[in-house]
């Protein structure tokens, strides 16, 4: 109908969204020689170096357990906040968006201060009469940042999800005889999928490719491959090898919540 | 131990808002029996059968089944199983897994879980119906699923709650038949709920009526409806016209200007009461034969009779149903014997 509304958005979406991608592309498949620009897998086959695959294989390790420690703590919070006997969501809710409105670089810096030597963990430690404990620039500094940073983006899909289910569908399943943990294997947790798939994706997909946590928290140790990306635009001015990353990344990730998403639809039909 | 399966002493339930939706409820439901919790919307039938399912509990009073104390129980170990009222199936499974949920739970042998639900599938007419997801059946479908996932475990008492409510009235009146069928074929206890006084006449043993909370009478259809204990249950089965009276003296009724005769005895001289008469009672006659005349202000075909509205000329509206077409505008008679006309306490309004 009013088709023209959409064209601010598309128009944006082609400038900021569209050209970058394919300049991407032509950055990664190509390379200036003497003879001008010329197609090339040479990016790509640099990438195929031991040292970036362990950046690589890093990336997604940190990624997938900080998913996986967002997902334990996230979703018995959601399912705590969902159920209908529990008078003060509003305000539990708000404790959990709160620290989003604060900028992500500053949240960050917080972890700083308190991790550091002489941070609040360690006088801490040192006033309970415990020796120091160098918290930063470890691969567990860089995990604790990620989920903390992203655990709301696990809890608030699930929990979206969570208050849609009809209570008297959990009614249905404790008439059948169903106990409390019976409903949540056989009801809750099947009916909750689709909200724990999107918490899942939201927050993997920014935990692979972030590069500011592990540059605070993790110093130089613990570069994620974000970091090497940043550094091929940024100092190197690699930019054909940044985009040739940049592109297998984005690949891989798109594989990834491919096969996440096959798993739920086949888990719809096979399930228990 | 008692006849009875399921017993309701005293029960009360009062809501954390103050809402006092059951007022010392007491009932007994014997066993086999299709017992009917009928009344208006809000009246707590609803509330009643989530307390015997043990959704909800009750602020006094003790739920006895078979002869058992089982306010503590939880619903899960209750023998009763419920047919929602928005059925409630499980949208991530299909027909079978949502009709072998029950019996999954209660470990029974895979084989023996193959044969019940294929048997009861065939009882409510879905058989081939196994791989469908829930979500591209029909109401009817839907509705006959949950049916057959709570029968399927075999309980000692099936609790409906409106089961029929969303379905057209083609479909309400073959699944009445097809209920009752199975409860008869069964031989389970059926506590059913309903705002529909023609499905609660048609279908039950016997009828609690219910309002605000408060049992008005609990009785076979047929006494319901031929001896209301009052004027709510009067006006709630089947249309009635309740015209405040005066009771002259034992088998004599003041009301609309007239002194009129009728078998009531028992009550007070000069005692306000509420005069019930059927519609279908009341005798189209000539003008000069006639107890009261008024005017027909509206006649609209109902199939077999008609409803015709008469105001009276002391202003009352009447409604007759009569076989016999009258006329709008036209002035005709009308007349009640003694026996069709019904005396009843008033309800003291608190
Ligand atoms: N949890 C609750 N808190 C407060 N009032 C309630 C609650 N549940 C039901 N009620 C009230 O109790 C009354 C009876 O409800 P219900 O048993 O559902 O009626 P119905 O006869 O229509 O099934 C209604 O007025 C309803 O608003
Ligand atoms: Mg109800």
């Amino acid at each position: 109908m009013r088709r023209w509304l959409s064209y601010p958005y598309l128009v944006w979406m082609i400038m900021f969204i569209t050209v970058p991608l394919l300049l991407i592309v032509f950055y990664a498949f190509t390379k200036q020689t003497d003879g001008g620009i010329v197609f090339s897998l040479d990016h790509f086959r640099q990438i195929l170096d031991p040292l970036y695959l362990k950046v690589f294989l890093r990336s997604f390790k940190i990624a997938f357990i900080s998913m996986l420690i967002c997902l334990l703590i996230g979703y018995p919070v959601a399912l705590f906040l969902s159920s209908k006997d529990f008078s003060q969501k509003s305000t539990y809710l708000m404790l959990i968006v709160i620290p989003m409105w604060m900028n992500f670089l500053l949240r960050t810096y917080a972890w700083l201060t308190l991790l550091e030597n002489n941070g609040i963990f360690n006088k801490l430690l040192e006033f309970l009469g415990f020796g120091k404990v160098q918290f930063l620039y470890s691969e567990g500094a860089v995990i604790l940042g990620t989920v903390y940073n992203f655990l709301p983006f696990m809890i608030l899909p699930i929990y979206s999800v969570m208050v849609k289910i009809d209570e008297s569908v959990i009614s249905a399943a404790q008439d059948l005889g169903a106990n409390s943990f019976q409903v949540l294997l056989k009801v809750m947790i099947p009916l909750s999928l689709p909200g724990v798939i999107s918490g899942i994706t939201m927050v993997f997909m920014p935990a692979v490719s972030t590069f500011v946590i592990s540059r605070l928290l993790g110093g130089g140790q613990f570069a994620l491959i974000g970091n090497i990306i940043e550094q091929q635009f940024l100092l190197t001015g690699n930019w054909g090898f940044g985009s040739a990353l940049s592109f297998v990344l984005m690949v891989l990730v798109i594989i990834s919540m491919f096969f996440m998403n096959a798993n739920e639809r086949n888990g719809k039909e096979s399930m228990l | 131990m008692s006849d009875y399966i399921i017993q309701l002493n005293n029960i009360s339930k009062v809501f954390e808002d103050g809402f006092v939706a059951l007022d010392n409820l007491n009932l007994s439901i014997k066993k086999n029996e299709f017992l009917t919790l009928l009344g208006p919307s809000g009246c707590g039938k609803t509330t009643t059968l989530r307390i015997i399912g043990g959704f909800e509990m009750p602020t006094e009073g003790e739920i006895v089944f078979q002869g058992q104390k089982i306010n503590d129980l939880p619903p899960h170990k209750r023998k009763v199983n419920t047919v929602f009222q928005k059925y409630a199936l499980f949208t991530h499974l299909n027909v079978f897994d949502n009709v072998a949920f029950g019996l999954k739970i209660s470990k029974t042998p895979k084989n023996e879980i193959k044969e019940r639900v294929r048997e009861m599938l065939n009882l409510v007419n879905l058989q081939g119906f196994e791989k469908r997801q829930v979500e591209s059946l029909s109401g009817g479908q839907q509705q006959r699923v949950a049916i057959a996932r709570a029968l399927v475990n075999r309980p000692e008492v099936l609790l409906l709650d409106e089961p029929l409510g969303a379905l057209d009235l083609k479909m309400r009146k073959d699944m009445q038949i097809e209920l009752k069928k199975m409860q008869e074929k069964l031989g389970i206890t059926f506590i059913y709920v309903t705002h529909d006084q023609e499905e609660a006449l048609s279908m039950s043993d016997s009828i609690v009526i219910l309002n605000e909370g408060i049992v008005q009478q609990i009785d076979t259809p047929i006494n319901i409806y031929n001896e209301p204990k009052n004027a709510f249950v009067a006006d709630f089965i089947g249309e009635s016209n309740i015209i405040d009276g005066t009771m002259l003296q034992d088998k004599l009724v003041h009301f609309c200007n007239k002194d009129i005769p009728c078998i009531d005895t028992g009550f007070a001289k000069n005692e306000k009461v509420d005069v019930v008469i059927r519609p279908e009672d009341i005798d189209i006659k000539n003008l000069s034969d006639a107890q009261w005349t008024g005017k027909v202000t509206s006649v609209i075909f109902k199939g077999v009779h008609y409803d015709i509205t008469v105001e009276s000329s002391d202003g009352f509206v009447w409604l007759l149903q009569n076989t016999d077409r009258q006329y709008e505008g036209d002035t005709i008679g009308m007349s009640v014997d003694p026996d069709d006309i019904h005396i009843m306490k008033k309800v003291i309004d608190l």
